[in-house]
C-alpha cells in the first residue's frame, strides 16, 4: 500500500474531538484552531455552527462578516500600513529579446514619465512573448550617479548603470557612444526613450542619427504592429509601422503596479571615452524670481507664521529659492498675488518646496499635490502640513531659517574656496 | 555679444526656416521657432560685420508666401532650394551646406507642420560631421573659433556650453522674441530659387496623417478588493508616507537636517 491510499483513509481522533467540545479544557484551544474544518463519518463536510465567530472583550459572541478586515482597520492602523504588500516577482532567466528604455533620471530619480515607458516597453514585450516563445527582459540604461531605490518596482528586469566620471554634466556624446556599444553588444528588439526636454529627445534624436533608423517621436499609442504619433504640432495624428527606435509622449501606457522586477545589474566592460565637443561649463545662476513660480523647482513658501518678511526675503535670496505665498500672506498684503500657491493661486511642480509657516489648508494642499519633497517648519505639530512633508521641524521659523542660512553662507564660502584652491593647484601645476 | 575681430570679419551664419501653422487658424506663418532663429542669426551677423553674413535658407515651395514675413525681418533675400512637397530636404540641404561651408547653422527645435520630429538638426550633423547643440537660448560669445552659447533647460534654468566652430544649433523658445515682420520690406525682398533634386520621401508616404484625435484621459483606477479600502480611497486625504519631524532638537540640528536634504535634493546653486 501506498502512502497516498493511507491518507485517503478517514481517521477519527476521538480525545482530540472531546477536547474541542471542552471548552474549560486546559489544551481546548490549540486542538480547536487546528480543526479548521470538520468531516462527518462518511466524509461530508460539517460545519459547527457555534464554532462561527469569536467571544468578544465584554462576552458576547461576536460573528466577523468582514473576514478579518475590520480587526486590522480598529485596531492596528499603524501596523498594518507599515507592512508593504510583496508583489509577485516577474523573473527572466534567458532573455530571448531585450527592450531597452533610456530613462530621463531627472534628479537621479525615476520619473513619473519614464515609468510610463518603462511599463511600455513591458507592454511590447509581452505581446512580443505570445508571438513567439521566450521571454524577453526590460534592461534600463542609466547614466550618472542615481538616486532611485525602486527600480524593482517600475519594471526593470536588467539595469546598465554608467556612472564613470565621464558621464557627470552635459555629455551626450559620451551617452550615445556608449548606447552604440549596446547596440552592437546586445542587439535590443526596441529602442525607448522619453520625448521630454530633460534630455530623452536630444539623446534619442542624436542615437537615431547615429543608427540611420528613423524614429518616431511624440508616440502615445504604440504595440508592434502600428504606431500612432502626433505631428504637426501636436495638430495631427501619424499612423505608421512600429520603428525600432520610439520617443514616446506622456501617458503612452500605465506604469507597472502588479509585479516586481529583478532589476539585476548587467556586467559592461568600460565605453571608451570620447573627445567631447561641446564642454559643459555648468548651470548659469539666474534670478529665481524671474521663473516662473509654475515652473520653478526649488519654493519657498511663506504662511501666516511669518512675522519677520525682511528675514524671509533675504533667506529665499541665499538659498536660491522662488518665493511662493499662502493666501493668507497674500491676503495681508505682505506678498504679490501672482506669488499665491494653492487652488486659486499657482498649481506648483517644484522638486523641493520648503513651506514656513503653513499649517496646510486643503486648498493649498492641491497647489502643492505634485511636488516631490515637501519640507516645513511650523509650530504646530499636528497641522496638515506636517502629515504632508517628508521633513517637518517644529519651532520658531525665524531661529531655523537664521540657522539655515548660517550653513548655506559656510557652506558657499568652502565651496568657492575649494574652487579657488583647485584653481591655483592648477596653476602651480601649469 | 561678443565677437573677437578675426571670427566677426567672416563669420558666415545660416538660419533654416520652414513653414510654420497657425495652432487654431492652421494657416500658414512664420514658424515661432524658426523666427527666433533668424533673429538670433540677424543678431549676432549684426555684432559682426552686417546682416550680409546671413543666409537665411528654406527648402521647399519657393511660392510659399509665409517665406516673405521672414524677409520682413529685415533681409534683402531668402534663398530657397525647390523642392516638391513629398520630397526629402535633408539630402539637398546637406550638399548646399557642404558646398558653402558656413560657420554656424541655426534651426528651430521642431517644424510646425509635417512630420515634425526634429531631426533636421540631427541628420545634418551626422552627415557634416559637425557637434550639434540642441535647444540654445542665446549665443554669448564667439572667440577664437570657439563659442560660448546659453542652452535653455526646463523649469527656466540656463547651461553655459563652449563649442568650437563650425556647429549646429536648434533654437529654444526661449530665446530672444523675433523682431516684427514689415509688409514694405517683405515684398520688396528676394526670393532666390535654386533648383535641386531630391528622391521623395518613400516611407512617410505609406503612413496615414488624421487630425489630432484627443486622447484619453488616464483613469484612477482603485484596485481595492474589500468595500471597506474602497471607502477609504474615495475619502481619505492624500497623505505623503510619513516624513521625518523633528520636534524637540535643538535649532542647530533641525536646520543641519533641512541643509543636508536642501543639498542631497541638489536644489543649492
Amino acid at each position: 500500500m501506498s502512502d497516498s491510499d493511507y491518507s485517503d483513509i478517514l481517521r477519527r481522533d476521538p480525545r482530540g474531538e472531546r477536547i474541542a467540545r471542552n471548552r474549560l479544557h486546559p489544551l481546548h484551544s490549540t486542538v480547536a484552531m487546528q480543526v479548521g474544518e470538520m468531516r462527518g463519518p462518511s466524509g461530508l463536510l460539517r460545519k459547527n455552527p457555534h464554532s462561527v465567530g469569536f467571544i468578544g472583550p465584554n462576552g458576547i459572541k461576536r460573528i466577523d462578516r468582514l473576514k478579518g478586515n475590520a480587526v486590522a482597520m480598529s485596531g492596528r492602523r499603524n501596523a498594518q500600513s507599515s507592512q508593504e504588500v510583496l508583489l509577485p516577482l516577474h523573473q527572466v532567466r534567458e532573455p530571448a529579446f531585450t527592450i531597452v528604455v533610456v530613462p530621463d533620471m531627472v534628479g537621479g530619480r525615476l520619473t513619473a514619465h519614464d515609468k510610463d515607458i518603462l511599463g511600455q516597453a513591458h507592454q511590447l514585450a509581452r505581446s512580443m512573448e505570445n508571438d513567439s516563445t521566450g521571454l524577453g527582459a526590460v534592461m534600463a540604461v542609466v547614466f550618472g550617479s542615481s538616486k532611485e531605490d525602486s527600480f524593482d518596482k517600475a519594471g526593470v528586469d536588467r539595469l546598465l548603470l554608467l556612472d564613470g566620471s565621464e558621464y557627470e554634466g552635459y555629455c551626450p556624446e559620451q551617452q550615445v557612444t556608449a548606447l552604440e556599444q549596446v547596440e552592437a553588444r546586445i542587439k535590443p528588439q526596441y529602442w525607448l526613450f522619453p520625448d521630454s526636454v530633460h534630455g530623452g529627445t536630444d539623446l534619442g534624436s542624436r542615437l537615431a542619427a547615429r543608427l540611420g533608423e528613423r524614429p518616431a517621436t511624440q508616440a502615445w499609442q504604440v504595440n508592434t504592429e502600428t504606431t500612432i504619433c502626433r505631428g504637426a504640432s501636436g495638430s495631427i495624428d501619424i499612423t505608421r509601422d512600429t520603428p525600432r527606435l520610439l520617443m514616446l509622449a506622456q501617458e503612452c501606457a500605465n506604469p507597472i503596479d502588479e509585479t516586481r522586477h529583478e532589476a539585476l545589474p548587467v556586467e559592461w566592460a568600460p565605453v571608451q571615452s570620447v573627445l567631447p565637443e561641446l564642454h559643459d561649463l555648468g548651470q548659469v545662476a539666474v534670478d529665481p524670481n524671474a521663473i516662473p513660480l509654475a515652473e520653478a523647482e526649488f519654493i519657498l513658501a511663506a504662511g501666516n507664521g511669518i512675522t519677520n518678511w525682511d528675514q524671509f526675503h533675504a533667506t529665499a535670496k541665499a538659498l536660491g529659492a522662488t518665493e511662493g505665498a499662502s493666501r493668507v500672506a497674500v491676503d495681508d498684503g505682505n506678498m504679490p498675488r501672482f506669488r499665491q500657491v494653492g487652488a486659486s493661486g499657482t498649481w506648483v511642480t517644484a522638486r523641493v518646496y520648503l513651506a514656513v509657516g503653513i499649517s496646510g489648508a486643503i486648498q493649498h494642499m492641491q497647489g502643492i499635490g505634485q511636488c516631490d519633497k515637501v519640507v516645513t517648519i511650523n509650530t504646530d505639530a499636528g497641522c496638515d502640513m506636517v502629515k504632508r512633508a517628508d521633513l517637518s521641524t517644529i519651532g520658531d521659523a525665524e531661529k531655523v531659517l537664521d540657522e539655515l542660512v548660517n550653513l548655506v553662507a559656510t557652506h558657499r564660502q568652502q565651496a568657492s574656496h575649494n574652487h579657488s584652491a583647485e584653481k591655483e593647484g592648477a596653476k602651480d601645476a601649469a | 555679444m561678443l565677437l573677437d575681430a578675426n571670427t566677426s570679419m567672416d563669420l558666415k551664419i545660416v538660419s533654416l526656416i520652414s513653414v510654420g501653422k497657425h495652432p487654431t487658424s492652421g494657416r500658414a506663418r512664420r514658424a515661432e521657432q524658426d523666427g527666433r532663429a533668424v533673429e538670433l542669426g540677424l543678431s549676432v551677423a549684426e555684432a559682426g560685420r552686417g546682416k550680409q553674413n546671413l543666409t537665411v535658407l528654406h527648402a521647399g515651395d519657393s511660392q510659399q508666401s509665409a517665406l516673405r514675413s521672414y524677409a520682413g525681418m529685415g533681409l534683402e533675400s531668402v534663398r530657397v532650394i525647390q523642392l516638391r512637397e513629398s520630397a526629402d530636404a535633408v539630402s539637398p540641404l546637406t550638399e548646399y551646406l557642404r558646398k558653402h561651408a558656413p560657420d554656424i547653422i541655426l534651426t528651430g527645435v521642431r517644424a510646425e507642420s509635417g512630420e515634425s520630429s526634429g531631426m533636421v538638426p540631427y541628420l545634418l550633423a551626422e552627415k557634416l560631421g559637425w557637434p550639434v547643440v540642441p535647444r540654445i537660448a542665446n549665443i554669448v560669445s564667439i572667440k577664437e573659433g570657439v563659442a560660448e552659447v546659453l542652452q535653455a533647460l526646463p523649469r527656466g534654468q540656463r547651461r553655459a556650453l563652449t563649442v568650437r566652430l563650425p556647429f549646429i544649433a536648434s533654437v529654444d523658445n526661449a530665446a530672444a522674441e523675433p523682431r516684427q515682420s514689415a509688409f514694405g520690406p517683405a515684398s520688396r525682398a528676394l526670393i532666390e530659387q535654386q533648383q535641386a533634386s531630391s528622391d521623395a520621401d518613400a516611407v512617410r508616404s505609406e503612413w496615414s496623417e488624421l487630425p489630432a484625435r484627443k486622447r484619453p484621459k488616464r483613469l484612477k483606477v482603485v484596485k481595492a478588493k474589500t468595500a471597506a479600502d474602497r471607502f477609504k480611497a474615495a475619502t481619505a486625504k492624500p497623505q505623503g508616507s510619513g516624513g521625518k519631524v523633528l520636534k524637540d532638537e535643538p535649532v542647530t540640528e533641525q536646520a543641519q537636517a533641512i541643509f543636508d536634504l536642501l543639498l542631497e535634493e541638489g536644489v543649492l546653486r
